[in-house]
């Protein structure tokens, strides 16, 4: 079975859990900027949570199926989703027969949407891993952003009975307002008022990130003993701060090792919460304790490892309050324009 | 030698720190602990990134516990301090010539030596491959000549071509991709130090030592046809 893209803006690419034992070599984890809207679409096709999906960015996508009916998984940021024309809701379940189409565009909120298939996308493996890294050109469809025309094997499905359905998970709704961190592991190339400069903020997201780097913009954070530290090594989500003073979140396609101070690292669980925060968002950082850190993670853990609900949905039941809701123009976005509140 | 720091870099990834500098017996420490771990893994344990100075741990939170983690690290650095690791000396061709030391020039005359003097400085030194970063197979050497040892430049190059040797900020390095750079190009390798869909994706590992031998244009050419069709041409001596 095969799903082939009918639109691939730039910026969509194949991702797994990503890329593990490789650091050492200098070779990036990559996988998903949001792990667990990732996670989510999997599983509500009873996928494993790290199978390989499409993550979607701004620039949307539009998909048909070839030859068989397809069951597909969409979830993440609040973003438009049609079936052959027909709206959806941002989080679903589509069956999708030969020659029909699903489109997901940039919505309301949010950066990126994961599209799943049941039984995930079989693409080869690279270093043991389906993930997409454009700079170093590996995993994915030969190391490459989607584009018109590809056509995109799928695995076979774990189960069956699939049917149209929304995706209940409430563990997605994470407004980016305060994003959680452990200190270091080099706060202590900062002075006391300069972590409270940091904690206090607020940061604003800049529009020159990507999927290596998210830019922020606030107050200038000095250093207490320079900004050069002999390279060491870089966990996804660590804040450092080179010498100009604002602060660089390094996200899923970082490099491996890196030579700033590291004021900082945002917890696991909210990786996502920053991806999905649009250019222009201000934001906040708490600073929480190592245990606390855990806690959360062992939550959304928790949430994964039960049955994400679907309820099925009939296409002619949508009401006029959900369909107003769904933003249904057609266009692009501008990546400056402050999200509405 | 002093006891390690250990930092948090998130809930899922500890930091163990020997030094703050680039010094062969810190990095000695840090492959020593890392060989220690990766005998007998603990449950959770997720990888180990080796650096210059430090060593990181990714680990699931959720199996391995921070405090048994820290536990188990002291453990293991008592045993890893007598132990005696196995490593390789690599010989790497590496052709010093026009067009594949581009940059060769322009740094010997900023070192106030000629170029064929700076590339036989480069070439007559023994360099410890201390750590990987930055791009797959990207590797930074230690012990490049005091004479060559020229800081980076103030800003950095178009990109480079790939398997290209550098200097820049005191240290070398071998470069497996084409980028933009601040440091100088004195040379090229025909050897692939990464290739993903060979059995041994890395020919090298942390610790080991290389020496380069000069080649010329046409040799180069030759062993680049060879390591293209999946050769190793660099060889190896076991230590």
């Amino acid at each position: 079975m095969t799903l082939r893209t009918l639109s691939a803006g730039p910026g969509c690419t194949i991702q797994d859990s990503g890329r593990h034992g490789y650091l050492r070599y200098g070779v990036t984890g990559a996988g998903p900027m949001d792990p667990l809207a990732h996670a989510i679409a999997n599983r509500a096709l009873s996928n494993p949570a790290g199978a390989a999906a499409i993550e979607v960015s701004l620039g949307g996508i539009e998909v048909t199926s070839e030859t068989e009916t397809l069951a597909l998984a969409f979830a993440g940021g609040d973003f438009a989703a049609t079936l052959d024309g027909q709206p959806l809701p941002s989080a679903a379940i589509a069956l999708i027969e030969p020659g029909a189409k699903l489109k997901l565009r940039a919505g309301p909120s949010g950066n990126w949407c994961y599209l799943a298939v049941a039984g995930g996308f079989n693409v080869p493996l690279v270093l043991g891993s389906a993930s997409t890294h454009t700079r170093t050109q590996i995993g994915g469809l030969q190391g490459r952003a989607l584009k018109v025309g590809d056509t995109i094997r799928t695995g076979k499905p774990a189960y069956s009975a699939f049917f149209n359905a929304i995706i209940d998970a409430p563990i997605l709704d994470r407004p980016p307002e305060t994003i959680r961190v452990l200190l270091g592991p080099q706060d202590d190339y900062f002075a006391a008022d300069e972590i409270e400069k940091f904690l206090a903020g607020p940061w604003t997201i800049s529009a020159r990130g990507d999927r290596m780097a998210c830019f922020l913009e606030g107050p200038k954070l000095t250093h207490s003993q320079g900004y050069n530290i002999t390279s060491d090594g870089i966990a996804m989500g660590a804040i450092q701060v080179p010498g100009e003073g604002q602060p660089i979140v390094l996200m899923a396609d970082r490099q491996s090792t890196g030579g700033y101070p590291k004021i900082a690292t945002i917890i696991g669980p909210d990786h996502g919460r920053l991806a999905q925060a649009r250019p222009g968002t201000s934001i906040r950082f708490r600073a929480v304790s190592h245990k606390e850190a855990v806690a959360a993670r062992a939550e959304e853990h928790a949430f994964l490892a039960g049955p994400i609900k679907a309820e099925p949905l009939i296409r002619t039941e949508f009401s006029s309050e959900f369909l107003l809701g769904l933003n249904l123009i057609d266009g692009y976005v501008d990546a400056e324009q402050r999200p509405s509140k | 030698m002093s006891e390690p720091r250990f930092l948090d870099a998130g809930e899922a990834a500890l930091v163990v720190e020997f030094g703050s500098g680039v010094d062969p017996a810190i990095n000695e420490r840090v492959l020593a602990l890392d060989a220690a771990i990766a005998d007998a893994p603990p449950e959770g344990l997720r990888e180990l990134v080796p650096t210059y100075r430090s060593l990181m741990i990714h680990y699931d939170p959720l199996r391995l516990d921070r405090d048994a983690l820290v536990l188990l690290v002291q453990d293991r650095l008592k045993s890893a301090g007598t132990r005696k690791r196995k490593t390789a000396l690599w010989t790497l061709p590496c052709c010093y010539e026009l067009p594949y030391a581009e940059d060769l020039a322009e740094m010997a005359g900023l070192m106030k030596l000629s170029a064929v003097k700076a590339a036989a400085i480069h070439a007559n030194a023994t360099y410890r491959a201390y750590m990987y970063g930055f791009a797959p197979g990207f590797t930074y050497l230690g012990g490049l000549p005091k004479e060559i040892a020229i800081s980076r430049r103030e800003k950095p190059r178009p990109p480079h071509d790939s398997k290209v040797i550098l200097v820049g900020g005191g240290l070398s390095a071998i470069a497996t991709f084409a980028m933009p750079t601040g440091w100088y190009v004195v040379g090229r390798t025909p050897e692939r130090l990464y290739a993903p869909d060979r059995d041994n994706a890395f020919l090298m590992e942390p610790g080991d030592d290389i020496r380069f031998e000069p080649i010329d244009g046409a040799t180069f050419q030759d062993l680049d046809r060879r390591a293209e069709a999946g050769e190793v041409v660099a060889k190896r001596t076991a230590r």
